[in-house]
């Protein structure tokens, strides 16, 4: 057996596993730690795809600066310990559950069975290099300077859009 | 030679720049709405006229990732002169409602710059980022007024609906590019026929697919639509679902353009679209039927013409491409002018205009009645207007494509909507006058008003001019 499926194996495991008891938490912070550790699975899976520049993206990004957001959040906003999820289900949400989980199998079943072929899981050789800072900083800078420009003008207008409607006041 | 290619994308980067002069104007100076309007009105013509000179010279810039020129520039003249029509209008409005800032014109520049973006790009990456501008400026826009309660309601609708949507592009983005190995859209339809028989391409075209549906407010993914369109301020209204429809548009069109050198392996697709496009007709027309209040009225309404573009895409055929430019230029012209006469008689934002306001409108206000009735006329596709044509090209398409069905759903989905349309022309000449009837007309209103109206006149007297224009560029 090989031990990349291994790894695999153990980091995908507590990825769905941390992202479960996520959601039937009662306890925001719990809820918040669990996120955390569900990052930290995901940036392994990233590892082992060989993508090592957005492995260290998502531990500094993710785990990093928005967890401390969603902290923040957590206690400015003093949240009550959430309903448990089970306890306020009705036929709506049931069904809007079983309607979740055909979908997901309807997915699971695609990628597995019908477009199988399509995906090359066989990794080449020079896809090690591909995922290096060194690659992206040279795909960024040429094929996709454009969209690169046009990403900070997103994140100029996030910034003027958030502090527009939070401003306390406006002359 | 990167000089030239910043040439040719200068229409991008007049309004880029244009956006950053702005912030700084308004962030060193005291009351600077007005010289912020007229920067930006005077950038958008400018921006006009200079994609309009440079019409004829085709190119692919920075690595095949965005175009410039040719159909990419009749884009961007139709976007900028309708969006130009909604910014002129906006300054009364504001002034009125009491809440007129600089960084609304900031905003609206954003979502210019995206949706002109969207037009150009030739690449599914930079498309996806200049929707995410589109959207992110909208989800501002709409809830403008943060005190009022419609507005912050229409701003969370919208954002939530449209992060979630946006999560599906991104999805199928990332499964064509699997499937593809590349996201540049010219790579992607030249070799759609070959992609078109790996199955996880299709469920690619089917994501993205889903996440333009949502953006062109189409059924299934409408919900957004009659609370967005009716929360929002009336002049971003007629921004969204005019320039925004036109862009959402664009973008399908040219990611989809390539499925027309194959009919046989486009089938399942297209029927999908097709199933897409008879349920927003329906729907909108029908739903539309009950409705008092005139701004949800036109938002289901703006779904059904969603419906009948969809048409145009479905049959994938060059007429069909043709058609959905044309009829997207005249919607946008009757859109926008039955959107500002209605914010022409709001008051306050927290009103919603129902039909009752419009009765017997017609005594003290003749001029206004005939106009909206005009563009009542062409939205229901009256023949002497432009929305006929629209309609005519867009249903002969399906008839070249076999889709004969499609048609006549199509001229039922018509009829049934010609009712409500028609409604609003008897309350305003056919009922008894109602009360404080006010029209806050100025120059400016009046100028946008008969622009659209010349428009949408000329669009149906000779509707042969403007579609040759296109199917000119069209390649």
């Amino acid at each position: 057996m090989n031990i990349e499926i291994v790894a695999f194996a153990i980091l995908a495991t507590i990825g769905i596993a941390s992202a479960i008891l996520l959601v039937l938490q009662k306890n925001p912070v719990y809820s918040a730690l669990l996120l955390i550790l569900h990052f930290m699975a995901l940036a392994g899976l990233y590892l082992l795809l060989n993508a090592q520049f957005i492995a260290v993206l998502q531990i500094l990004v993710y785990a990093g600066a928005i967890m401390v957001l969603f902290v923040f959040v957590i206690m400015l906003l003093n949240l009550q310990n959430e309903q448990a999820l089970v306890d306020n289900f009705n036929i709506r949400k049931i069904v809007s559950f079983i309607l979740g989980v055909v979908l997901f199998l309807q997915f699971a079943v695609f990628f597995l069975v019908k477009a199988k072929n399509d995906i090359d899981i066989k990794k080449s050789p020079d896809s090690i290099d591909a995922g290096s800072i060194q690659n992206i900083g040279e795909a960024l800078f040429t094929t996709y300077l454009i969209p690169f420009e046009i990403a900070s003008f997103l994140l100029l207008v996030a910034i003027i859009g958030s502090i527009f409607l939070a401003k306390r006041k406006i002359e | 030679m990167e000089i030239k290619s910043l040439l040719n994308i200068l229409p991008i980067l007049i309004i880029s720049l244009s956006i950053l002069i702005l912030i700084l104007i308004e962030a060193f100076h005291k009351k600077s709405e007005i010289f912020i309007y007229w920067i930006t009105i005077l950038t958008l013509i400018f921006t006009t006229f200079l994609s309009l000179i440079t019409i004829q010279d085709q190119s692919l810039n920075f690595h095949d990732t965005i175009e410039s020129g040719g159909i990419t520039n009749l884009f961007y003249s139709l976007l900028l002169i309708i969006s130009s029509l909604a910014v002129i209008s906006s300054k009364n409005y504001l002034n009125r409602m009491q809440y007129h800032h600089g960084e609304y014109y900031i905003l609206v520049m954003s979502a210019i710059l995206g949706m002109m973006l969207m037009a150009s790009s030739r690449d599914l990456m930079l498309t996806f980022l200049a929707l995410e501008l589109m959207s992110l400026s909208f989800y501002v826009l709409a809830g403008y007024h943060r005190k009022v309660l419609f507005n912050n309601e229409a701003s969370v609708k919208y954002f939530l609906l449209g992060a979630f949507a946006s999560g599906f592009l991104l999805y199928g983005i990332a499964l064509v590019y699997g499937a593809a190995q590349s996201t540049n859209i010219i790579y992607i339809t030249r070799e759609f026929d070959s992609l078109l028989n790996k199955p996880l391409f299709t469920l690619g075209l089917i994501l993205l697919l889903i996440g333009f549906s949502f953006k062109v407010a189409s059924v299934p993914f409408h919900m957004w639509v009659p609370d967005v369109y009716e929360g929002s301020p009336t002049v971003v209204t007629a921004l969204m679902s005019t320039s925004g429809k036109i862009a959402a548009f664009s973008a399908l069109i040219i990611s989809l353009y390539g499925s027309t050198a194959s009919q046989i392996n486009y089938e399942t697709v297209s029927k999908i679209i097709a199933l897409l496009a008879t349920a927003s007709m329906l729907l909108g027309s029908i739903v539309a039927l009950t409705q008092t209040s005139l701004k949800r009225m036109l938002a289901y309404s703006s779904i059904a013409h969603a419906g009948y573009m969809m048409i145009g895409v479905a049959a994938a055929n060059k007429i069909g491409m043709a058609g959905i430019i044309f009829y997207l230029a005249v919607y946008g012209f009757m859109n926008i002018g039955a959107f500002i006469l209605i914010s022409m008689l709001e008051t306050s934002m927290e009103k919603r205009l129902t039909l009752d306001d419009l009765s017997g409108i017609y005594k003290t206000y003749p001029w206004f009645s005939a106009v909206m009735a005009l563009f009542m006329f062409a939205l229901s596709g009256i023949p002497p207007f432009g929305g006929f044509f629209g309609k005519y090209y867009v249903f002969i398409s399906a008839v070249k494509a076999d889709m004969t069905w499609l048609a006549v759903i199509g001229v039922i989905s018509s009829v049934i909507a010609a009712y409500f349309y028609l409604r609003v022309v008897i309350y305003m000449y056919f009922r008894r006058e109602g009360e404080n009837q006010n029209l806050y007309a100025t120059a400016a209103e009046n100028f946008i008003i008969t622009v659209c109206v010349l428009f949408v006149i000329q669009l149906g007297i000779t509707p042969g001019v403007f579609l040759n224009i296109i199917t000119r560029f069209l390649p």
